[in-house]
């Protein structure tokens, strides 16, 4: 009885010092293979740069960050397994996916369970839903489309466009913002386009853009898609000029379109390419660590391990409950915290509000031409 | 007008692509009744073996060389060495089904040591354009057409010109009296495999600038020349070519003037009615068996 005891008492005097130094768990779902793999893999690495940066300097109150990674195949349905599989665990807050589609499915199951999501998925709809659980990293299409049809009519001068757009929820979301904007501008949509995700020949499509002879041509594709299109505009000799949204111009597009990037535009909310300090050293220390300069994936999930630390300080406590609420109208500076990179405002619905970018692709290489300043 | 002129020249090039993977196809079928379903596996790889030899330091000359060296050692011998002589025994079917165990494999094993993410792969032909007849036409449409057009001519040369495609024929009608007559059959079978292993090559150096080297492209092609190869006919080399740039046009002009989502339905649907109004495809003949 009296060793019983004792045992005990050692035992509850072990899990309370453990519990004090316990690692702070976060569960990233994201698109390791299939179509999203450079979405996934990107977004992954920024996670672990930032882990990795935030346990060295003595973890988020004197506790380690520790991550798990879980592969959704960019497939919507094994998201919401991984997910659920995830959240089974009792993560701290719920990292990805990065496609629209997986948001969507997985994100009731996160509200459900009461805990946070930060994901990459930017189709508009994902924060209309009145979600209290849901945050973005990047531009949801409802605050970047209006910019970008915006400098289609007004700068690109295009009073015919034609849209082409990937089918599925972030090609859907974003080309039916778009198509509403330029008829509002005055612009005449002259083809619009549906293509297939995974789709491999644009022959037949770059052949209706052709026929249609539009004065600028909007891309919204997937990056592998992205790059094949690019290829086979220059291949039939398109010379309309491209505008885009990141996944036109990215880092990976540019590598695999070579000089059929060249000269397309694109609004970017994030760019390792940004003329800030603080991104270009990111970039840098990316770099060094994979071997390979990152796209805005790999901002964006880094990003959302510093929005994790950034909004547990605030609260001064590790609270899964509470962490929500918390980040709903939160204002992070990057003078107070280094890794959100640039001062970044959370509305209440989880969308958020940062200065944006206008880049082109000169000579393979992102250049920003325009600084578009934080809306409010 | 000019639209479906600039659908006919990309479509003709995709289908000789097609072409020159479904003549493979029935060239395999023909001499060892082997029906392989990681044909397009196999046009995949290529790719990523010339990366592989890019990577390490050779010009892409030499990776083209050594890659479609490598094809034929690893997608024609140790094809047939390893996997259908072991196979054949039992039949038809289970070697089909080995296939597409193979195929699998192959995916997985470039998924896991290369990459899931696509890369790009330089094109053999410069970007430019040619104008024809008032039509600009991409250079790079022209040179795969033309090495496409190359490649076949020069097997049709072989098969049909040349003591070796006699011999070749022989043992693919009639194996036993080819025997008796001296043809070496197991070597003329070995042939076709090597044959069969250069063409995916070819495929693989000419359609992977477009498509990009990504584990999963074979998928596409594998059942486009799957379909080029029925529709054409099956016991047919002229058939599998007819088929394949039939299918390369047909579904092109599918994606415009049909829908995009129903692109891949409408050579579906074309076998479907070739299946049942002439099975022996569209150039085929029934009950016969000729390379």
């Amino acid at each position: 009885m009296k060793s019983t005891l004792v045992v005990g008492a050692l035992l509850t005097v072990m899990t309370a010092t453990g519990a004090f130094g316990q690692a702070i768990k976060l569960a990233n779902v994201a698109e390791l293979s299939g179509g999203g793999a450079t979405v996934g893999t990107n977004w992954k690495n920024g996670i672990d740069l930032a882990i990795e940066e935030i346990n060295a300097k003595g973890g988020v109150l004197g506790r380690k960050l520790e991550v798990s990674h879980a592969d959704s195949q960019s497939n919507p349905g094994v998201a919401r397994a991984q997910v659920q599989k995830a959240l089974d665990a009792e993560p701290y807050v719920l990292l990805g996916p990065g496609y629209s589609g997986s948001v969507k499915v997985t994100a009731p199951l996160a509200a459900e369970a009461g805990i946070a999501q930060i994901m990459g998925g930017e189709a508009a709809e994902l924060t209309q839903a009145g979600n209290k659980f849901l945050f973005r990293t990047s531009f949801g299409q409802q605050s970047s489309m209006p910019k970008v049809a915006k400098y289609i009519h007004d700068e690109m001068k295009a009073k015919t466009v034609a849209v082409v757009w990937v089918n599925n929820d972030f090609g859907r979301g974003g080309r039916d913002v778009m198509i509403k904007e330029l008829d509002r501008l005055g612009s005449k949509v002259v083809a619009d386009l549906s293509t297939e995700a995974g789709q491999a020949d644009f022959a037949a499509d770059v052949g209706k853009i052709k026929a249609a002879n539009p004065d600028a041509v909007f891309v919204y594709l997937n990056e592998e898609e992205s790059a094949r299109i690019l290829k086979e505009l220059k291949r039939q000799g398109v010379t309309a000029p491209l505008m885009g949204e990141t996944t036109l111009i990215g880092q990976k597009v540019i590598e695999l379109a070579g000089d059929a990037a060249n000269g397309a535009r694109g609004h970017v909310g994030l760019t390792t390419d940004a003329p800030v300090d603080l991104v270009k050293a990111f970039r840098e220390k990316f770099s060094k660590k994979y071997n390979y300069v990152p796209d805005h994936n790999g901002l964006k999930g880094y990003l959302a391990v510093y929005m994790v630390k950034a909004t547990t300080e605030k609260m001064g406590k590790v609270d899964p409950k509470k962490f929500a609420d918390t980040l709903h109208g939160l204002t992070i500076k990057a003078a107070d915290e280094p890794g959100i990179l640039m001062d970044v405002t959370f509305s209440d619905t989880g969308d958020i509000d940062r200065q944006s970018f206008l880049v082109e692709v000169v000579e393979g290489k992102q250049v920003v031409k325009q600084v578009l300043p934080k809306v409010k | 007008m000019s639209n479906l002129f600039d659908l006919l020249v990309a479509g003709l090039a995709t289908g000789a692509i097609y072409a020159l993977v479904a003549v493979g196809f029935t060239l395999l079928w023909q001499t060892s009744q082997t029906i392989n379903f990681a044909q397009g596996e196999f046009v995949m790889l290529p790719a990523f073996l010339m990366l592989a030899a890019m990577h390490v330091g050779a010009p892409f000359w030499l990776a083209v060389i050594l890659g479609i060296l490598l094809s034929m050692i690893l997608l024609g011998l140790a094809f047939k060495l390893l996997l259908v002589d072991p196979m054949m025994r039992h039949g038809v079917l289970p070697l089909a089904i080995a296939t597409m165990a193979l195929a699998i494999g192959i995916k997985e094993a470039v998924k896991q040591f290369f990459s899931a993410e696509a890369s790009p792969f330089p094109s053999i032909v410069p970007t430019g354009d040619v104008s024809i007849l008032g039509h600009a036409v991409s250079l790079q449409s022209i040179g795969v057409l033309a090495v496409a057009i190359l490649a076949v001519l020069g097997l049709t040369t072989l098969l049909n010109r040349t003591s070796l495609g006699h011999q070749m024929q022989a043992a693919a009608q009639n194996p036993t009296v080819a025997r008796i007559i001296g043809v070496p059959v197991e070597r003329m079978i070995l042939l076709t495999f090597l044959i069969n292993a250069f063409l995916v090559a070819l495929a693989s150096l000419l359609i992977t600038p477009i498509y990009l080297a990504k584990f999963s492209s074979g998928e596409v092609l594998g059942q486009a020349a799957f379909i080029a190869a029925i529709v054409g006919g099956f016991n047919q080399v002229r058939g599998a070519i007819a088929g394949g740039l039939l299918i390369g046009v047909l579904d092109n002009l599918a994606a415009a003037y049909v829908s995009t989502q129903y692109r891949a339905a409408v050579p579906m649907m074309f076998l479907i009615a070739v299946i049942l109004f002439r099975p022996q495809g569209l150039l085929g003949r029934a009950e016969e068996r000729t390379v």
